[in-house]
């Protein structure tokens, strides 16, 4: 079987969450005896694209056009390179990009898709697959039946794909001129920040409603992961104030992370927050209530007013 | 212009879930049940741009709420014909429903209500699989946006502000278009009890998969389903000193 990964590009490097779905889609070679292929699409993708061949032979589709991920014209672009290379199975990451464009490809595809999907295994010759549900509360075991099985990796399940020796690039034969472009691209307002992504980083300092504006929850909680060299997170109701930046957004419909360390800092512990962090490695909170619901969920636990304990762990580490 | 908003039901998102005999299913008996909260917000913002005659066709805006799944999801299409749908469409099968059928059976529904925009959830919080929009899209060749959190008209063209991974991006479309709801883009109304009265009186119109010549065949089946719990033995420490050397202990900072 001929597994197709569809990786995303990060600056002249493969992003981080595709390649956890590099390792879900080895995962699958090894218990399906499949072959791995990557598809990079993109403007500007030469130097990614090399990257990525040093996971897999590496085909790329480049033109301006595809400078920004619109789903009708991506989607279209992804369901006719699987075909082109004849893929069984595809894997992307479970990203926002990854859930707009490929599952629309999956549609054009038959249908057959597995959203965060955390583990495979062969059962009686099928590839099977776990994936979580109900925020977290449930992890099942699915199956996927049609000629091409799409799947989205959830990036804090599986570790990174480690490169070995690069491979080939080849650019593919596709029409882009063809291409559906209904959905017009205007604008995107990027984060200007220089600390490691929530996804990405081995510690996370999270912080959430406790924080009375954005300037506190700043300097407080990006203070704090400054001086550990962490990334920030927090919960959606922090978010909906206006205290924390979206992209920062962690549990069921925001980032699932797996830190070493995963702070929450005036955090009470909703099931949804939890869906995105009771998988980390250590898990810590400060809160003024001792019966704050993350409690439950957390190794060590510091009741304490955020407003004293941040500056002092500043000051202390 | 026409509004079609599908409302899945799903069991209360703060209630523990339960598993049937055979753990293939979530059991629920006894649980309550409720709009799915990114339907409701994508009802609530139809109700809006109705409310602010936003759009190009001015105040003449009809909205449909369609419901998929057993006779009991009436309550919820009740709740969002009180919310303010003018009418809805319930296609009514005890059947495990995937995304794939899910979305087949919506372009159905568009094909016989003929919307102009379609607003629903970015994923429903039972099965969190963020498909059927998109899904839907697809079969229907319209654009698509994803992740809402503004929408606003512009002559014939919808703009939509959407939560990325990286940030919030803005697009553009020509109506007729597919948009999913993120969280931020409202807060939902209540249903009044007199509301609820009224919405008794509202216009349902029932099918069965089989009436829309929609073959109830899911793409992706559950085997098996385990519930997990996430908690652990929490040592309370007494101040920042003690809990620092804790974490160093873990080799964690
Ligand atoms: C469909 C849906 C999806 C959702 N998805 C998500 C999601 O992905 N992620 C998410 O996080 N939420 C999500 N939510 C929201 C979730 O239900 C909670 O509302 C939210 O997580 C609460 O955020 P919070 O803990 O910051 O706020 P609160 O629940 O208000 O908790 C604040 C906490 O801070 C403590 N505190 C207050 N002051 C201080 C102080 N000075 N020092 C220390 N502690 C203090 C309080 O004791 C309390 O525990 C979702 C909700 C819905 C309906």
């Amino acid at each position: 079987m001929k597994i197709l990964i569809i990786a995303e590009a990060q600056g002249a490097e493969v992003r981080h969450a595709s390649r956890s779905a590099i390792t879900l889609a080895k995962n699958a070679a090894a218990a399906a005896n499949g072959d791995i292929e990557i598809a990079m699409i993109g403007d500007d993708i030469a130097a990614a694209a090399t990257a990525a061949s040093a996971y897999a032979p590496t085909f790329t589709l480049s033109d301006a056009s595809l400078a920004h991920p619109t789903a009708d014209r991506y989607g279209a672009a992804i369901a006719q390179i699987v075909k082109q290379r004849g893929a069984g199975l595809v894997i992307a990451a479970s990203t926002s990009q990854g859930k707009d464009c490929v599952a629309r490809a999956a549609a054009q595809l038959g249908g057959t898709m597995v959203t965060d999907a955390t583990a495979c295994e062969n059962r009686d010759g099928k590839l099977v697959w776990q994936r979580t549900m109900h925020a977290g509360g449930v992890a099942a075991w699915v199956a996927a039946h049609g000629d091409t099985v799409v799947v989205t990796a959830l990036q804090s399940a599986c570790e990174p794909a480690e490169p070995t020796e690069k491979t080939s690039v080849t650019a593919l034969d596709i029409d882009v001129a063809s291409l559906p472009s209904a959905i017009q691209f205007e604008s995107v307002s990027t984060k200007q920040s220089n600390r490691p992504d929530v996804t990405e980083a081995a510690v996370v300092i999270s912080g959430g409603r406790a924080f009375k504006t954005a300037d506190d929850y700043e300097r407080l909680i990006g203070g704090l992961a400054d001086k550990v060299g962490g990334g920030t997170g927090s919960s959606r109701a922090a978010v909906d104030a206006g205290i924390a930046p979206n992209e920062n957004q962690v549990g069921q419909t925001g980032k699932i992370i797996a830190p070493d360390l995963y702070l929450g800092i005036g955090i009470s512990g909703a099931v949804q927050h939890l869906a995105g962090m009771k998988n980390s490695k250590i898990i810590a909170a400060i809160n003024t209530d001792d019966e704050a619901p993350l409690l439950d969920y957390a190794d060590f636990a510091l009741i304490a007013d955020a407003y004293e304990a941040i500056p002092e762990l500043i000051a202390k580490l | 212009m026409k509004i079609l908003v599908p409302t899945k039901r799903v069991p209360d998102p703060d209630q523990p879930i339960h598993l049937n005999a055979d753990k293939t299913a979530a059991d629920l008996t006894g649980i309550p049940c409720v709009i799915n909260p990114f339907d409701a917000i994508a009802l609530e913002e139809a109700l809006r741009i109705r409310e602010e005659e936003r759009s190009s066709a001015g105040s003449d805006i009809e909205i449909v709420a369609v419901g998929i799944g057993p006779q009991a999801c009436e309550k919820e299409i009740r709740i969002a014909l009180a919310m303010g749908a003018d009418r809805a469409v319930h296609v009514v099968s005890d059947e495990y429903i995937d995304s794939w059928i899910a979305s087949n059976l919506l372009k159905a529904v568009v094909d016989k209500e003929q919307p102009d925009l379609i607003i629903m959830g970015k994923q429903a919080i039972d099965a969190d699989n963020n498909q059927a929009g998109q899904f839907l899209a697809h079969h229907l060749n319209w654009p698509q946006a994803t992740f809402a959190s503004e929408i606003s008209f512009e002559g014939d063209r919808v703009k939509v502000a959407r939560e990325t991974d990286t940030g919030i991006e803005n697009v553009s479309m020509e109506l007729p278009a597919v948009i999913t709801t993120d969280l931020r883009l409202n807060e939902p109304r209540y249903a009044s009890l007199p509301a609820m009265m009224k919405a008794k009186r509202k216009q349902v119109d029932a099918y069965t998969p089989a009436d829309l010549s929609v073959a109830v065949d899911p793409k992706v089946e559950i085997i098996s389903m385990e519930t997990l719990s996430a908690k652990r033995n929490c040592v309370r420490v007494n101040n920042v000193d003690e809990l620092i050397v804790k974490l160093k202990e873990a080799s964690v900072l």
